[in-house]
């Protein structure tokens, strides 16, 4: 049996699920913080909810959800539009190098907001 | 598989129904908010730094330019929500068929129609 070895769990029932899991735990956040924007908050009040370790704990899960999220998707993408059959071998070396930006770029979003919530 | 097989991939002639259409609006929603997600780190940095940082923050939000930028970061994130609740709604199997899928793709599509509406009605 051939793996898949860039994606996300190396099985694809595996990733439908983290898919899955990371996208409610996304909504169930942009709800929230949605509705905070809606009720409307001045600095204070916004920099008092940020502080709480709920909270944090809340936004870091949400973030990590989403490079869960974001990989798997864009995994789908790359896996459909940047192949051999498009592209000719040139579509594996594009491909890999998107994965590989794409997973950095991830990494960054983590590392940056790890600093937004914790270096204040 | 053969290979000789002909494989029409011509997106200018294929049409494209409109489930086809919501899905492919949701890779493009996705794909576009991986960007998006940027501009909220940013955003979040600003207003959370210091009192003058968000002072500054809501005075930049009054650039017409920032203001599209936000309106389409949010479009993106409720058609994608929306989508997606559609795709948890299939998973239990509701609306596997045909005329399920077309039926989905529609309230998705009109539903998001309204949504980001009001979403720009509350920037402005």
């Amino acid at each position: 049996m051939v793996t898949a070895v860039t994606s996300m769990g190396r099985s694809g029932l595996y990733d439908w699920l983290m898919q899955r899991v990371s996208a409610v735990i996304l909504l169930a956040y942009f709800l929230y913080v949605g509705g905070v924007l809606v009720c409307g908050v001045d600095y204070g009040a916004w920099k008092e909810l940020f502080s709480q370790t709920w909270m944090r704990v809340f936004s870091m899960l949400a973030l990590v959800s989403l490079g869960v999220h974001a990989w798997v998707g864009l995994w789908a993408v790359f896996t459909d539009y940047l192949t051999e059959r498009m592209m000719g071998s040139t579509g594996n070396v594009l491909r890999l190098l998107a994965q590989f930006l794409c997973g950095i770029t991830m990494f960054t979003y983590v590392v940056w907001g790890i600093q937004i919530l914790w270096g204040l | 598989m053969k290979d000789k097989r002909p494989v029409n991939l011509d997106m200018l002639s294929i049409r494209l129904p409109i489930t086809a259409w919501a899905s492919i609006t949701h890779r493009a929603t996705g794909v576009f908010l991986f960007a998006g997600i940027a501009l909220m780190l940013w955003t979040l940095d600003a207003s959370l730094a210091s009192p003058e940082s968000f002072a500054s923050l809501q005075e930049s939000f009054n650039s017409p330019l920032l203001k599209l930028i936000i309106w389409a970061v949010m479009a993106a994130l409720i058609y994608h929500s929306l989508a997606g609740i559609k795709h948890l709604i299939m998973d239990m199997g509701i609306g596997e068929t045909m005329a399920g899928g077309v039926l989905g793709a529609r309230i998705v599509i009109a539903l998001s129609v309204v949504f980001i509406l009001v979403a720009g009605i509350w920037i402005w």
